[in-house]
């Protein structure tokens, strides 16, 4: 197969765009598509300061490199979670990180999750129950609340994450599935920053996790290749599946879902009826001064006193 | 008489002559969901599998708990 723009042997071929390409040629498109996404949805601007949320994995380290590769001011965040999963993930996360920005003179925040939670990441779900069994639940409250702490904190105009299309088309598709309507008009390419909420961007959202994983590879990013020890037989990766099923019958049946919902949003269909409130009304924590729903310690701060009272009582 | 493909440390073991998606697609590997190589080189999946070529595949797909 030889590449649509030089005639060159391709490396890469996208039957949903019916496009092929070299490599020299592919990574000058995905830069131009992060670009198209960042304009199309008003994610920032070029003045614009921005954290992106970086894991170790081919997604996050790839939208940094092209965030800088397009000259905007783009600083990273790791959260170190301490997992473990026998493969030290955490550590190897980090390390990625680090040798990332290092390399490129980037700077980068690090939060560690034991020390400001007094435990890893695992242990807090054992500890409180929370996620029966697994830790995903506790993990995604804890990145979302430093997240949000590090970006408000830095002043950054935007936090961008390495979500791709085929994360969003799964959340979607798990939402469609259960007809979960709060959360479908809350799924966005970018949400508009609010009192207490640091705004948030997604601009690999139309970009399959091959392609993403491609310009890893052929940008020479080094990456963690292995999941998240706890991600195994989640329903998010069950739903992959189903759907890149589909996609080898129906190419493009991905995206096409994605564009046909965001525009169905536009539109207005998710927008909840007159006279119920679409937003709750939000109060500062008691204790940590983020936005949350009742009165009083926010979810996070909860599980942060929940975590010491458990220690304390196992030491007594 | 064969070529071999490695997905994570696991080796297979396919009939040359036919494309890297034939191969995947008789493997039930979903073509979406790797990246192939030859030599270290990104190639694209109609390449037709010569005799004795080892193949590396890689896989894509990430999981985790992504934001509602």
């Amino acid at each position: 197969m030889k590449c649509r723009k030089c005639g060159a042997t391709a490396a890469i071929n996208m039957r949903h765009h019916r496009l092929a390409l070299c490599g020299p040629h592919f990574l000058e498109w995905v830069p131009e598509q992060a670009q198209r996404a960042i304009e199309r949805y008003r994610m920032f601007s070029p003045t614009d300061r921005v954290l992106v949320a970086v894991s170790g994995g081919k997604d996050s380290l790839g939208l940094w490199d092209v965030l800088v590769r397009l000259g905007y001011s783009a600083d990273g965040l790791y959260i170190g979670l301490g997992i473990d999963g026998g493969v030290a993930y955490s550590d190897q996360s980090l390390t990625r990180c680090r040798t990332f920005a290092e390399a490129r003179g980037l700077r980068l925040h690090t939060v560690d999750v034991p020390s400001e939670l007094g435990a890893s990441i695992p242990e807090v779900a054992r500890l409180t129950h929370r996620g029966q069994q697994k830790p995903c639940s506790v993990c995604g409250l804890t990145k979302r609340h430093e997240m949000n702490r590090v970006a408000l904190e830095g002043g950054y105009d935007a936090l961008a994450t390495g979500h791709n299309l085929d994360d969003e088309v799964a959340v979607l598709f798990g939402n469609t599935l259960n007809w979960s309507t709060g959360y479908l008009g809350r799924q966005a390419p970018a949400l508009e920053g609010r009192p207490g909420f640091a705004p948030k961007v997604k601009p690999f959202c139309r970009l399959l996790e091959r392609e993403t994983a491609a310009y890893a590879l052929l940008r020479g990013i080094e990456y963690v290749y292995d999941e998240c020890p706890h991600a195994e037989g989640a329903t998010n990766l069950m739903h992959k599946n189903l759907l890149n099923r589909l996609e080898a019958e129906r190419p493009g049946a991905k995206l096409s879902f994605y564009l046909s919902f965001l525009r169905a949003r536009e539109a207005g269909l998710f927008v909840q009826p007159e006279g119920e409130l679409s937003q709750p009304e939000m109060h500062p924590c008691s204790s940590c001064g983020q936005p949350t729903t009742a009165p009083g310690e926010c979810t996070y701060c909860r599980t942060r006193r929940r975590v010491r009272e458990q220690k304390e009582a196992i030491r007594d | 008489m064969t070529a071999t493909l490695i997905l994570r440390e696991k080796q297979y073991e396919v009939r040359h002559g036919m494309t890297v998606r034939d191969a995947l697609l008789r493997l039930d590997i979903q073509p979406e969901t790797v990246l192939t190589t030859r030599q270290g080189q990104l190639i694209t999946d109609d390449v037709i599998l010569q005799e004795g070529e080892v193949i590396r595949l890689i896989a894509v797909i990430s999981g985790g708990a992504a934001e509602p």
